[in-house]
């Protein structure tokens, strides 16, 4: 009951500091402190929203596609990666290293090369998506398999578990809190990935709207992307929290 | 009969000799206590017979027939109850059926059968985290009864309890024992608990560890509740305890 009570004034305070900060904006755009051409007011921002919001949700419609398209597959692919490295600790050792390396390059330096080589269309969003998502899953899942109590799995191979049992019992559900974890990231990864991927060029999706209102200097409409933008940033983690939670009854119990 | 038989066990890890030349008896229905200081061997004794490890000489049989090295053909249990917190409790103690072949439903039923006689009634569908020290414990004895092998090796199972539970459990493990009918090889660094449960002690001394002596407990089970603080078991007590001496200054 105390913590209930306690989250709830957690929340009252974020809110009103998220309310302040509206009404410092609305009043430095009203007295006309920062030229309203470069900083909308708040009232505009939420005009745009308003009146763009069918072409937004077209374009987010796009985006969305993609970002999901890439955070499957990235979640797929890593959940591969980690399971043949974990398996072959030779591949580990080879691809490892490897791995950590594709993280090094920037999304930005990629995304025009990728452009180049498959188009406009969603493929080279997609790549890209998959490229940023699946090292966060690979990890998590590696250093959740590799951290389980060896006494457990000694347990279990008394009782005659070979290694799929092993991996079904105790590998995988211990490595479910790390993989929840990475995949929240990925998630948001994926949108920011999708976003910046359209910015460099395509037909569609937040990030070529976002490139279109830029060069019309309609700064209301660029705020107003924004939003959407970590809107759907906040929805996706907020899916990802519940179905960890679904996944994990056993957190809850505590 | 001979249950279990280990024949000349030898077993070194890193160029260090653990144990050498160690043989033992378990036969059908006792309960033997191996009793040695920690750090003794004692747990890669138990290694070597649960199959989990090959030793480098000597071998394990189970009612005569060669068993070295094949995991799966005794029951086993560690002083770390290892119930895996994921799991609830009754698909915690159903896991060796499962691993068996067992479909879900049917081991869970099959496993929900023996929770009062374990005393853990009305806690199948909580998690491990929920229960109590000595309830984790009996969940996990009950795990290891559910892999039905006639024979039970017990690597320190009360030791992390504090000592009233433990007592508890002493009580509580005489009366099981009587019903399910178990061969057990239980291996302790506390000589009240192995004097108290055994029909025979075997001491494992020295290093590297042989068993240097066997000593039998002749008082007959179910045992007295005073049997802890009569003169007989001082007796014994006292005859242990001069040979952990005897041994140590050798």
């Amino acid at each position: 009951m105390k913590r209930k009570s306690q989250s709830i004034t957690n929340k009252l305070w974020s809110c009103s500091a998220v309310l302040g900060l509206l009404f410092l904006w609305q009043g430095i755009s009203s007295l006309r402190l920062i030229e309203p051409y470069l900083l909308p007011s708040p009232e505009r921002v939420g005009r745009a929203l308003i009146t763009e919001f069918p072409v937004l949700m077209e374009h987010a419609k796009i985006t969305l596609t993609e970002a999901f398209a890439g955070l499957f597959l990235g979640v797929v692919i890593g959940f591969i990666i980690a399971i043949i490295m974990d398996h072959f600790d030779k591949v580990y050792r080879a691809f490892y290293p490897l791995i950590v390396l594709t993280q090094t390059v920037p999304t930005v330096a990629l995304a025009p090369l990728l452009v180049l080589w498959f188009g406009y269309e969603m493929t080279p969003k997609i790549i890209l998506i998959v490229m940023t998502t699946f090292f966060p899953v690979t990890i998590g899942l590696l250093s959740g398999f590799r951290s389980q109590d060896p006494d457990a799995v000694s347990l279990l191979r008394s009782m005659g578990a070979g290694p799929v049992s092993i991996f079904r019992y105790i590998k995988l559900p211990g490595a479910m809190k790390q993989f929840f974890s990475s995949f929240r990231i990925s998630a948001s990864y994926a949108v920011v990935g999708a976003v910046i991927s359209e910015w460099l060029g395509g037909f569609g999706g937040l990030g070529v709207y976002m490139t279109r209102v830029k060069k019309a200097f309609a700064f209301d409409k660029m705020f107003a992307v924004i939003i959407l933008i970590s809107i759907i940033s906040l929805l996706l983690m907020k899916g990802v929290d519940m179905l960890s939670k679904k996944c994990m009854p056993w957190e809850q119990k505590q | 009969m001979v249950h279990l038989e280990a024949k000349g066990i030898k077993k070194s890890f890193d160029g260090r000799t653990i144990l050498e030349g160690v043989s033992l008896e378990l036969r059908e229905g006792e309960l033997v206590s191996l009793l040695g200081a920690s750090g003794g061997g004692k747990t890669t004794l138990f290694q070597v017979l649960a199959g989990l490890c090959i030793p480098e000489e000597g071998h394990v049989l189970i009612d005569g027939e060669e068993v070295t090295g094949k995991p799966g053909k005794v029951s086993y249990m560690l002083q770390k109850d290892l119930l895996l917190p994921y799991r609830t409790v009754v698909d915690n103690v159903a896991l060796p059926l499962l691993i068996g072949g067992m479909k879900k439903r049917e081991a869970r039923s099959k496993a929900s059968q023996y929770f009062t006689l374990f005393g853990l009634e009305g806690t199948q569908k909580k998690y491990p985290s929920q229960l109590s020290g000595g309830m984790r414990q009996r969940a996990a004895l009950l795990r290891t009864y559910l892999f039905s092998r006639p024979i039970a090796l017990l690597d320190e199972p009360f030791s992390a309890l504090d000592m009233l539970t433990k007592h508890a459990m002493h009580e509580w493990y005489l009366k099981v024992m009587e019903e399910i009918k178990l061969s057990t090889l239980f291996i302790t660094h506390d000589i009240d608990e192995a004097i108290l449960l055994s029909d025979r002690i075997l001491l494992l001394t020295g290093a590297p560890g042989r068993i240097t002596k066997e000593i039998i407990i002749r008082e007959e089970k179910p045992r007295n509740k005073e049997f802890h603080i009569s003169e007989e078991f001082l007796e014994y007590k006292r005859e242990i305890l001069k040979h952990l001496e005897s041994e140590k200054i050798r």
